[in-house]
């Protein structure tokens, strides 16, 4: 293990290099340029072996990525924002196809207006694509979560892409301490891919057929069986990673729930804004708790209704929003309580879209607006934090 | 004839008479077993790859409309990152994912030099989703969106050079080719997977559904459309287009008409009234052509 002090693209970069891909087709684009950057560096040095293909766009990146991995290599990639929705198309595919392949993404808002800066938009806007979706607090998550998802994704019960997201600017241009683990663990955690089918000319198969409707809905059933088998492995994966690498990694992870009136739930760096925010809450004698969710794709609802079926309220946090709904997350954590007879108040808050910071005290006034719901009754299940009304 | 197995079997579900599967026959004829192929959503794919059925003998991907070519950049890649790079890997696209929809994918696969042949089955026009118009769709040409009508000649823009803006990527092999001419195709494919990087193989495939003619007929407008001199047979090795070869030179030039006649696709240049200059325009612009790669036609 080595002590290093990197940003969050090092640190993705990292894990990608620990987990030896031998093909990384990438296309630059802000926050995540410095990825395809320092694997170019890797390989230029020959610390790394594997090639990278410098594509034309992110349609041909992930083109590249479903060929290359079709054809049995391990395959990374990392992009963000409009170059992640040019990968639309194809993303669908890759999953359509039953392939491992993992992307790092620096998440990032979307245009219009254009804008550079950290929300969610980029990842939840492809939540129906059949990808695992991962996202981490800091940096150490993200060089974790990386050699993770190749370990969960390539598992032959679940054979699916995933990608891990870390948060534009806070985490991708932000240095953290990281333990970088030993090559030699990382190889015996993950050994190498070995795809029982693929392209190879001594036994042909065809890739990408043709689905009629006798047959689509069963591939597409078959798939989401698959997204539902990868729960059990995500957990498996988690404990062996614990046992080796020594850090604990959860689907979500509650803090301070477990006599909670309020529960909080967060994904990416604001969580560790979120656990100050519960602490400060506490010593003002306000029972907050707040659960971080490291995993969104598959939906952990049997582990959030369990940390939080007690609580009055939830508060559903969405740096994402679904125009005409609400927030993305918000409409799944609802789906999870609907056919129970009693479930907590859930609420939505849309905060730090394209960048907006998000302090302990948007946390405070969630809390007082949630309390305030409780006590008056729901005004609106949907409210913006830190909206300034005066440019509007 | 050689006794092999077909690479692309019998049973699949292309129109009487399409020329799709007898190029892609005989490209594969000549590549042999060891290759991968990739192609693009259009008519290939359509009639070759029902589930559970394939027609395919050889290793197949498809993913999408537009990116054959990167699909392929990323298996030539990856085979030689798991050391079977013995195994030639082709690019097949219809004109739509090539000329149009697929041009910037194919742009970057020339550019980063990858050994792939690229093979564009032209059929020039969309054929797949209706026979709509495509930046491969010769002047004159009647389409479900350039359609002849009393404001209408039909397409009314001239067919784009892809091999000459292929070519001028300077890639080592740039070719032209029809299925009227199975030696020269041949010759052609062998010629392009020699060569260490990426070639580009422009092969004529009339489609009579399309282009509507009898289906008996594909052959012969194959031919007709290289005696005419609307399709000239040609390689090229390098960038530089003074040095394009022509491969098949006909003994006796034929006029275009004797072309376009035999064809739906062109009946309102005959019917109600004969469109003299659409037909003479079409024909000057081929005598243009011929002249530019050096053709003089004996009379
Ligand atoms: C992104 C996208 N846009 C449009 C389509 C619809 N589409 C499918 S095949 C096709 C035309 C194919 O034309 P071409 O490449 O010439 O092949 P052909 O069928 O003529 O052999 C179109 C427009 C699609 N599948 N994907
Ligand atoms: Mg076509």
């Amino acid at each position: 293990m080595t002590k290093m002090t990197i940003m969050g693209n090092m640190a993705t970069a990292l894990g990608a290099k620990l987990c030896r891909p031998h093909v990384i087709p990438a296309y630059p684009i802000t926050p995540s340029t410095l990825f395809p950057e320092k694997i170019s560096e890797f390989i230029a040095n020959g610390e790394m072996d594997g090639e990278m293909i410098r594509v034309e766009s992110e349609h041909s990146a992930m083109s590249a990525a479903i060929g290359a991995s079709a054809t049995g290599a391990r395959v990374c990639t990392a992009s963000a924002s409009q170059g992640i929705a040019l990968m639309h198309e194809m993303l669908f595919i890759a999953s359509g196809m039953r392939l491992p392949i993992v992307m790092a993404v620096g998440n990032r808002a979307l245009s219009a207006p254009i804008n550079i800066w950290c929300d969610h938009q980029d990842t939840i806007s492809e939540r129906d694509v059949g990808w695992l979706q991962f996202y981490a607090e800091k940096n150490q998550e993200g060089l974790d979560l990386m050699i993770l998802a190749f370990k969960i994704c390539e598992d032959k019960r679940v054979l699916l892409p995933g990608m891990v997201g870390i948060d534009a600017f806070v985490l991708t241009h932000t240095v953290e301490g990281v333990d970088v683990p030993d090559q030699k663990l990382v190889d015996d955690f993950l050994p190498p891919y070995k795809p029982e089918k693929y392209l190879d000319a001594r036994t042909p198969i065809t890739f990408g057929s043709f689905g009629t409707p006798e047959f689509y809905q069963e591939f597409k059933y078959a798939q989401v069986k698959a997204m539902e088998e990868s729960e059990k492995v995500i957990d498996e994966a988690f404990r062996e990673y614990k046992k080796v690498f020594g850090r604990t990694y959860q689907k979500i992870t509650p803090y301070r729930c477990e006599d909670a009136d309020m529960v909080i739930l967060t994904l990416g760096s604001m969580s560790g804004t979120a656990r100050a925010a519960v602490d400060i809450l506490r010593e003002e004698g306000k029972k907050a708790g707040c659960i971080k969710m490291t995993v969104y794709r598959p939906f952990p609802g049997k582990e959030l209704i369990d940390v939080s079926k007690n609580a009055k309220v939830i508060a559903v946090l969405d740096r994402d929003i679904t125009p005409g709904l609400g927030g993305a997350l918000y409409a799944d954590v609802a789906a999870q309580f609907v056919n129970r007879t009693a479930h907590p108040v859930i609420l939505n808050y849309i905060l730090g879209l394209g960048g907006r910071d998000i302090v302990i005290n948007d946390f405070k006034e969630i809390y007082d607006k949630s309390h305030q719901a409780l006590e008056k009754g729901i005004q609106n299940p949907v409210e913006w934090i830190n909206l300034n009304k005066e440019i509007l | 004839m050689t006794e092999e197995k077909e690479l692309f079997a019998c049973g699949h579900r292309a129109c009487a008479g399409c020329s799709e599967p007898i190029a892609v026959r005989m490209i594969l004829e000549e590549a042999g077993p060891n290759t991968i192929g990739t192609i693009c959503t259009g008519c290939l794919e359509v009639v070759s790859t029902g589930w559970p059925e394939t027609a395919w003998e050889i290793p197949l991907i498809h993913a999408a409309f537009e990116n054959s070519a990167s699909v392929a950049s990323g298996v030539e890649v990856a085979l030689r990152q798991l050391g079977r790079d013995d195994t030639h890997v082709i690019a097949f696209a219809g004109d739509g994912g090539t000329f149009d929809i697929g041009l910037q994918a194919l742009s970057g696969m020339l550019e980063r030099g990858h050994k792939i042949l690229y093979v564009c089955l032209d059929n020039e026009a969309y054929m797949n989703t209706g026979i709509q118009r495509c930046s491969s769709t010769p002047l004159g040409t009647s389409t479900t969106t350039s359609p002849a009508g009393t404001y209408s000649i039909g397409e009314d823009r001239q067919k784009k050079p892809i091999g000459a803006i292929c070519a001028a990527h300077c890639i080592p092999y740039t070719a032209t080719a029809t299925i009227a001419y199975p030696q020269d195709l041949k010759k052609k494919v062998r010629k392009a997977l020699a060569v260490n990087g990426p070639s580009f193989l422009h092969v004529l495939v009339p489609c009579p559904t399309g282009w509507r003619f009898s289906s008996e007929e594909t052959v012969e407008l194959a031919r007709l459309a290289v005696e005419t001199g609307i399709f000239v047979l040609w390689e090229l090795e390098g960038g530089n287009l003074q040095n394009i070869k022509v491969t098949k030179k006909p003994k006796t030039w034929r006029p275009v008409e004797d072309y376009l006649k035999q064809q739906g696709r062109y009946k309102h240049l005959f019917k109600p009234k004969k469109r003299q200059d659409v037909i003479e325009k079409i024909q000057q612009d081929v005598d243009q052509k011929l002249i530019e790669l050096g053709i003089t036609k004996e009379t």
